[in-house]
């Protein structure tokens, strides 16, 4: 490791996982209702491994229940969703399909971080423990292995001098940077952006989305991004979703959706987004 | 363990004689509770110093001190220099003078609950002040007072057997009585479920009434 | 008047005894609250309708009346207790139940998008309970743990009742040997007074701790407290409050 290497190189983030262009999650007819209103209807997608993938369209579109469906913090209805091959909540038992014990879960779901719009950081926990603290207890890191990792995550957003601070002494921008160095320690496979700059003042966006396209730019780590930033998601993406009514669209690389994209209703979303 | 249901049998009418003194005790001791506690809170409220002040003083020192001691206190300290007054009386008096200092916090939050912009637009449409008061403050805070209130009720009825230390015959003290004369146990277990049996709806009512109001 | 020897013999064991029973009582009820407290909030349905249960049964009881029954009834069912033991367990019992609440109120009073972003961090759920929701939980629980507190302090008066030598079974004593009524139970009740001020000025100390604990000092420097706000710099500047709306 030579010490002009950008930091991102010297988390590791580039040697775990292996990339190999496979299928990383797929998402089988998969229905999600809310009462009477059903946010993703039967919905078919993947995503393979390395990829940055943007989900766009209007909000209630189930953009965010992606995600929050990737995390587990909500279940499907019907449906299937499997990362790296794996079902999410589901296990296989003599050949019958049954809810997974909390084991099961949490070793499938260490493959997957997310980024809140929120931050959601710990309020009782200092900077460098909130990025400590999952490494240490839930991988079982060192912690000093664990701190020296945070370091780094730390210099690569851009936040080594507040290590030491209670993330309420924080921007919301600082914040937000702190939580994403937070889910990369976890050295996911997949990293989930949940419109991660819709709660910032303006200017504090362009710091966070600067850090981010750091990360896409310098690793790769697969992203699943929900954001309003057009800009952004043209800049990073691999590829982009266009979701309406709990369907996906249209989809294509980004160029091709922003400047010819064949559907109605997406130009119609884009006019009034851009 | 050797249980008598004669025992409980001869109780009984004891019992009874018993659940209407704390009954009594508890009812007269809510109505002193809630006057004089919204006297306490109006008085905090008085903007001269010398009405407010010592009743701040005199609330906190009766809410921070125990009820027991309070009741040992108006029986046998004040018949030195005032009334002499029965147990019960006495009793009664002791539960409603110390939760009126629980009762005028329950006051004072709900009128300070009430939002300042409430006040300014009383003024605004220049009403009176006590058309302030009755029509827009105490119909408002009169939805944040009332579950605490109900809770301080329960919490009451709990501590109104104390009253049986200084010799009044509510529930305890007729249990106690009657355990001392026949050399029996069984009043006690008795009074003990009486009273879960009483705070328990009691307690479920004041938690729907609590739904209700607070919206 | 007060003699001397009486004040040395009786009173002052008498506050010893108090703050003993005072100590005992909330050491078993601060274990209760949590205990009940935890359970109430369990994914197992018979572990909750047993807490609850168990909530229900202890705060609708009156202490008084449970520490008669320890005293005088349990002792048939084969199980003696000395007198001291009777009024802490029954002090406990019904303290630490109502402790339960406050226990369970300020940890569903954590915000859900904590709990999600522990689980987004793979954290167990009991790792999620210690690390994050109960430290953050744990500063809302102080002040009414202070007034909980208090309100046992009183309730140990009670002893007194059943045999207990607390200060207020030495102050019946002296009435009864003197006929000196009113010195006594004033000085009795000053006495409690004094504890629970004590006792205040205590937990406040905790609460600020616990508050400087999750970053939240109060903004103005008080100058009260010897100890500086280690802490406190940089406060003013951006209190965003983390996590925000869930």
């Amino acid at each position: 490791m030579s010490a002009d290497t950008h930091p991102a190189e010297n988390t590791g983030l580039l040697a775990n996982p292996p990339v190999d262009g496979s299928e990383l999650i797929r998402f089988d007819q998969v229905t999600k209702r809310f009462g009477d209103n059903t946010v993703l209807d039967r919905l078919d997608f993947s995503v393979d491994s390395g990829k940055h993938v943007t989900l766009i369209g209007p909000s209630g579109s189930g953009k965010t229940t992606i995600l929050r469906l990737l995390m587990t913090l909500t279940e499907p209805d019907e449906g299937t969703i499997r990362v790296g091959g794996e079902l999410l909540t589901h296990e296989e038992r003599n050949g019958k399909l049954v809810r997974a014990g909390e084991k099961h879960v949490r070793e499938v779901r260490k493959n997957i971080g997310m980024v809140f719009q929120q931050f959601n950081l710990f309020p009782n926990m200092k900077v460098l423990r909130n990025i400590t603290e999952a490494p240490v207890t839930v991988l079982g890191l060192s912690k000093d292995e664990a701190e020296e990792r945070a370091r780094e995550l730390l210099e690569l957003v851009g936040l080594t001098e507040h290590l030491d601070k209670y993330p309420t002494q924080l921007s919301g921008g600082q914040q937000q940077r702190v939580a994403i160095a937070r889910a990369l320690a976890m050295r996911p496979q997949v990293l989930l952006l949940d419109e991660v700059t819709s709660a910032l003042d303006p200017e504090l966006v362009v710091g966070v989305l600067d850090v981010l396209r750091d990360i896409a730019r310098t690793t790769d780590i697969t992203m699943l991004c929900v954001t309003h930033e057009m800009s952004f998601a043209r800049d990073i993406s691999d590829q982009v979703l266009m979701f309406d009514s709990g369907r996906v669209i249209e989809s294509g690389p980004p160029e091709k959706i922003f400047s010819e994209p064949e559907k109605e209703r997406t130009r119609e979303f884009l006019k009034a987004v851009l | 363990m050797n249980w008598d249901w004669n025992v409980v049998d001869d109780f009984m009418p004891r019992f009874w004689d018993g659940v209407l003194v704390t009954l009594q005790a508890l009812a007269v001791g809510t109505l002193i509770a809630f006057a004089l506690g919204l006297v306490w809170a109006l008085a905090q409220r008085s903007a001269q110093a010398w009405v407010r002040l010592p009743v701040i003083a005199v609330t906190e020192f009766i809410r921070n001190t125990p009820l027991l001691v309070q009741l040992f206190f108006l029986f046998y300290v004040v018949p030195d220099f005032g009334p002499s007054m029965s147990p019960l009386t006495t009793g009664i008096i002791g539960l409603g003078l110390h939760y009126s200092t629980y009762t005028a916090e329950v006051y004072r939050a709900g009128i300070e609950g009430v939002p300042a912009g409430q006040w300014e637009a009383a003024t605004a449409l220049s009403l009176s002040r006590g058309r302030t008061w009755r029509a827009v403050i105490l119909p408002q805070a009169i939805r944040r007072v009332v579950p605490p209130l109900g809770n301080y009720v329960v919490a009451m009825l709990k501590d109104s057997p104390m009253i049986a230390t200084i010799g009044a015959f509510d529930m305890l003290g007729e249990a106690q009585a009657f355990s001392n004369e026949t050399f029996t146990t069984e009043a006690l277990t008795v009074v003990g479920v009486a009273f879960i049996v009483i705070a328990y709806p009691a307690s479920l009512l004041i938690r729907a009434l609590e739904r209700r109001l607070v919206r | 008047m007060m003699t001397s020897e009486f004040f040395t013999t009786w009173f002052l064991p008498g506050v010893w005894v108090t703050v003993q029973v005072t100590v005992y009582a909330a050491a078993l009820g601060a274990a209760i609250a949590f205990g009940i407290g935890l359970a109430r909030g369990s994914r197992y349905w018979v572990v909750r309708f047993v807490a609850g249960t168990y909530f229900e049964i202890f705060r609708g009881m009156s202490a008084l009346v449970l520490m008669f029954w320890m005293f005088f009834a349990l002792p048939l069912f084969g199980w003696q207790l000395v007198p001291m033991w009777a009024g802490v367990s029954a002090l406990g019992l019904t303290y630490g139940a109502y402790g339960s609440e406050i226990v369970r109120g300020s940890l569903a009073a954590v915000t859900p998008a904590q709990k999600e972003a522990g689980i987004a961090l793979n954290f167990t759920r009991w790792q999620r309970l210690r690390l994050i929701e109960l430290p953050q939980a744990w500063p809302e629980m102080v002040p009414p743990f202070n007034n909980l507190l208090i309100e046992l302090l009183k309730g140990t008066a009670l002893v007194s009742v059943i045999t207990v030598a607390d200060m207020t079974f030495a102050g019946n004593l002296l009435r009864l040997g003197t006929n000196e009524t009113t010195p006594v139970y004033t000085l009795l009740l000053v006495l409690y007074f004094v504890l629970a001020f004590l006792i205040t000025r205590g937990m406040r100390l905790l609460e600020r701790r616990a508050k400087a604990g999750i970053g939240q000092l109060p903004a103005k420097t008080g100058g009260t407290n010897g100890k500086p706000a280690t802490r406190g710099k940089g406060l003013e500047a951006e209190p965003q409050t983390a996590g925000g709306r869930g």
